[in-house]
């Protein structure tokens, strides 16, 4: 009997909905004002009247007042008998606006108010006019993603929705999307040779929602030419997304080792060019991180740009640091490397226990900016963060310019001509003592600078540096000390091999392994991937 | 790059009880004899009475001691800084942990007869193979001595066979400690994860909490640095003492004289480390907790330091710094906790700018001037 009655209401809506929209000029209005009027009564039955007429009304506010009410924020104001909507709710109570003004907000008690009923089947429904809604917008991604929205619970309305955009939809990738769902749905058809056809199609798609259907059609369809094909097609997919798989831990990886490069790029200048021990590396890192946060601290409300003044700036400070220290203490331990390493660790530790003093022992959170966050997908199971992409870059532009410093400026002409033979470069009046803390500065400003990346990936604290500096020194072991592209080459595959093993043996074996890899390879070559060659290699 | 005159040493005249060997061991009896008096004879009351608690940090600067000698008998005799020598230290203390964690047997929160405590929280059914024997004190002694040395012994035969030396030899210690902690952290490992072994109860039927207990472990410290040193002594001053000092003076020269270099290192680098081991098995009855923290290379990094301020190359050096520096930690990390991490960054720095010769260089100076 209620369905009967539940039936004939809502064809009569849809009647009155067709009379609102052709005869009356305002009918939209009436429909909607009508509708709301039915849901302000909070029963679950009228709501659900209400709702229909909402979506007939095609009125513009409709997908605003049906989306507010599906993420549970529209409330009915019990004294008042009106409809509002909910900002907050918080230990006072909740926070509440009126529908048609939502800035001014005011705050009622907890009881004051009722959530609107929803059902599953009303849910159902007004995610089915939003996406029909979203279907037709301006922007390709809005319509891309409304259409993966639908894969998962197609029926046959939005099946004729999109049909009905299929016929001048002009971009192709959403084009793919119409057809991967009208194959979904051919794929339920009582015809074989339908669902026969529609398999090739779904073969291409990577949608989650093609795989679950394609896996229950592999093993219940009642044709065996089906169950084969779409067994097939399913191994097409799996191929698929094991090789994308493959290329996102690839992608990981050169963003892992990115960070190891710019870690221990600095290094491979100190220890590779100048033949010198920094234990205190890694705490450069951490004034380089620690800069980034003060320059944010100074400059709040441009977050964004704050990143662009931080690397010049941590590379200023940190380099400074590098200075006092080869200065202070480096240039009196010449020669005796074992000194240089356990004087340069004292360096550090008093550098971590000052950072705790100033900053606090705790971490600090250094905020990343808007256009760090988000992601480029290029495929329903491979998509690009962004920040890993920005720290490949960042790390392959660092590496470029330090190269041309050291190929291409006077500086680096001395830097290497210091390396190679101290007493000749002497000789044909090169200051060598300037030259040390040149370099010296230049190693700990990149490491300063590596500080800024790192901020924007781990947390920023007094442990940050210590946490490198073991990873920094194998990486340019591995690399073949005063090579830089071998610390390129090093850092990298490191990455990428961290990254592969990670999900067979778990992060930490897959470091231990490599840490092992590392020592028994400095067994066979002990002078890393790409040792230097000649007299300079002796010293 | 000799790092002592050899006006200093003049291995060709030197025996084992020299001087300052005798002068050690007889302050070391002092000590010892001393702190049982005045722990056992003295009246609580009495200003000369030193509390069991006392007894038991000396204990263990003491193992802190001979750990000390192990790492300037390498460093000091045979010019390789080991910034991974709390790996052994620590696989030493490990191996005591397991058979002190045996000892518990059903007296565990969980009362397991067989399974330490950590393992039934894991829901582990039997006990891995690697624990089957700790129930036996012998075999564990052993393990305290084979783990470390045998460990030592792989690396240095990689190591020094193909030539890695110097900072590159440094630096793969330290990665070595760094991958055992790594590796010790995790659960499935089998030794207790990051809580490590702890909650021992006893140790031969004597009980760790009993006064007694901690006395005897205190001497027994006390004989192991004394024995330890005596062996030191003697390794140093025979003739494979004379080759190691050749190799840290001139590597190259020895080898091409036709000594073995490879071998003479690892010998000696595979007895310092069993010495280290030793000296954390006696740790760890006496502080009652080994963990992964052991291995951090800090506090390998910070061993080295006790013995750049004590004084390479001269073993009471060693000594003098694993217990000064000891000490003044045990005191500003109590006092002052935000000025021990400043204070010993300091001592790093100015040990090698100003002090090359630590503490003993200093006092020899004294004496030569005298």
């Amino acid at each position: 009997m209620t369905i009967c009655k539940r039936l004939a209401s809502a064809l009569l809506l849809v009647f009155m909905s067709l009379c609102g929209s052709t005869s009356y000029g305002e009918g939209n209005q009436t429909l909607f004002d009508e509708g709301i009027r039915l849901i302000e009564t909070g029963k679950l039955k009228k709501v659900a009247d209400g709702v229909d007429l909402l979506i007939n009304s095609k009125h513009d506010r409709s997908a605003f007042i049906l989306e507010s009410m599906l993420e549970s924020k529209l409330y009915r104001h019990k004294k008042q008998k009106q409809l509002v909507m909910l900002v907050e709710k918080n230990d006072k109570g909740l926070l509440i606006a009126d529908l048609d003004s939502l800035e001014s907000t005011r705050q009622i008690g907890k009881r004051k108010a009722k959530r609107i009923p929803l059902n599953n089947k009303l849910r159902g429904k007004i995610k089915g006019y939003l996406a029909s809604q979203n279907l037709n917008a301006d922007q390709v991604s809005v319509r891309k993603a409304a259409i993966q929205k639908l894969l998962s619970a197609l029926d046959d309305e939005t099946l004729a929705l999109i049909k009905a955009r299929a016929l001048y939809e002009s971009n192709p990738d959403v084009q793919l999307l119409i057809d991967t769902a009208i194959a979904l749905d051919a794929l339920q058809s009582e015809n074989e040779t339908d669902r026969l056809k529609a398999i090739p199609t779904l073969s291409e798609s990577l949608e989650p929602a093609v795989r679950n259907q394609l896996t229950q059609t592999a093993t219940n369809d009642t044709s065996k030419a089906v169950q084969l094909a779409a067994q097939s097609a399913l191994e097409k997919i799996e191929d698929k997304i094991a090789f994308y798989g493959f290329v996102e831990k690839i992608f990981f990886g050169l963003s892992l080792g990115s960070v190891l490069v710019l870690a221990a790029i600095g290094l491979a200048i100190t220890f590779g060019v100048m033949g010198c021990i920094n234990m205190a590396h890694g705490e450069l890192i951490m004034i380089g991180a620690y800069t980034t946060y003060v320059i944010q601290l100074m400059m709040p409300n441009s977050i964004g740009a704050s990143l662009f003044i931080a690397v010049p700036a941590a590379f200023v400070v940190s380099g400074l640091v590098g200075i006092a220290i080869e200065r202070g203490v480096i240039q009196f331990l010449k020669g005796r490397p074992l000194e240089t390493l356990l004087a340069t660790f004292g360096i550090s530790l008093v550098l971590q226990q000052a950072v705790r003093s100033i900053f606090s022992p705790l971490n600090r959170s250094v905020e990343t900016p808007d256009w760090m966050a988000g992601s480029i997908e290029i495929n329903p199971i491979f998509s690009l963060t962004l920040n890993r992409l920005y720290i490949i870059l960042f790390c392959l532009a660092v590496f470029a310019v330090l190269f041309l410093v050291l190929k291409r400026t006077v500086l680096g002409l001395q830097v290497r001509a210091v390396s190679q033979n101290r007493n000749m470069a002497r000789a044909m009046g090169v200051r060598s003592e300037w030259v040390d803390a040149l370099t010296f500065g230049l190693g700990s400003g990149i490491a300063g600078v590596a500080g800024v990346a790192l901020s924007q990936l781990t947390n920023v604290g007094p442990n940050l540096g210590q946490s490198y500096i073991i990873d920094s020194f194998m990486v340019v072991v591995f690399g073949g000390v005063g090579n830089l592209w071998g610390t390129l080459v090093a850092g990298m595959s490191l990455g990428v091999a961290n990254k592969m093993l990670e999900p067979v043996s778990g992060a930490v074996l897959a470091k231990i392994f490599v840490l092992v890899f590392i020592i028994l390879f400095i067994q066979k070559k002990p002078r890393g991937l790409f040792p230097q060659k000649g007299r300079a290699a002796e010293g | 790059m000799s790092l002592v005159s050899t006006q200093q040493i003049n291995p060709i005249q030197e025996t084992i009880f020299n001087r300052s060997t005798v002068l050690f061991l007889t302050v070391l009896a002092f000590v010892s004899v001393f702190v049982v008096i005045c722990n056992q004879f003295v009246p609580v009351g009495s200003a000369l009475h030193i509390p069991t608690y006392t007894v038991t940090l000396l204990g263990k600067y003491l193992t802190f001691a001979l750990l000390a000698v192990s790492i300037d008998l390498i460093w000091g005799y045979l010019g390789i800084l080991s910034l991974g020598h709390g790996a052994f230290f620590a696989l030493g203390g490990y191996a005591m942990g397991m058979y002190l964690m045996r000892q518990i047997g059903d007296r565990g929160v969980y009362g397991d007869p067989v399974l330490p405590d950590f393992m039934v929280f894991l829901n582990w059914d039997e006990l891995p193979w690697f624990w089957h024997g700790f129930d036996m004190f012998g075999l564990s002694m052993l393990m305290v001595v084979l783990v470390p040395g045998l460990l030592a012994f792989l690396f240095g035969w990689l190591t020094f066979r193909s030539r890695v030396t110097g900072v590159y030899l440094s630096i793969i210690t330290q990665a070595l400690t760094y991958a055992l902690m790594l590796a010790f952290y995790r659960n499935e490992m089998g030794f207790g994860g990051n809580n490590g072994l702890t909650d021992f109860k006893d140790i031969l039927g004597f009980d760790l909490q009993s006064d007694a207990t901690r006395l005897t472990l205190f001497l027994l410290s006390a004989i192991a640095l004394a024995l330890g040193y005596i062996a030191c002594r003697y390794i140093v001053t025979s003739k494979l003492g004379r080759v190691a000092l050749a190799i840290r003076d001139a590597e190259s020269r020895t080898r091409f004289i036709g000594y073995k270099v490879e071998n003479v290192k690892l010998w000696i680098w595979s007895f310092s480390a069993a010495l280290a081991g030793i000296a954390g098995a006696l740790y760890v009855p006496q502080v009652g907790i080994i963990n992964p923290n052991e291995f951090s290379p800090l506090n390998s990094i910070e061993m080295v330091v006790w013995v750049a301020l004590g004084g390479r190359a001269t073993l009471y050096g060693a000594v003098i710094g694993a217990v000064v520096v000891n000490y003044a930690k045990t005191y500003f990390t109590g006092a002052l906790p935000e000025v021990w991490l400043f204070a010993l960054g300091g001592l790093f720095i100015v040990t090698t700018i100003f002090l090359p010769k630590g503490i003993a260089g200093l006092l020899s100076r004294k004496e030569q001037r005298a």
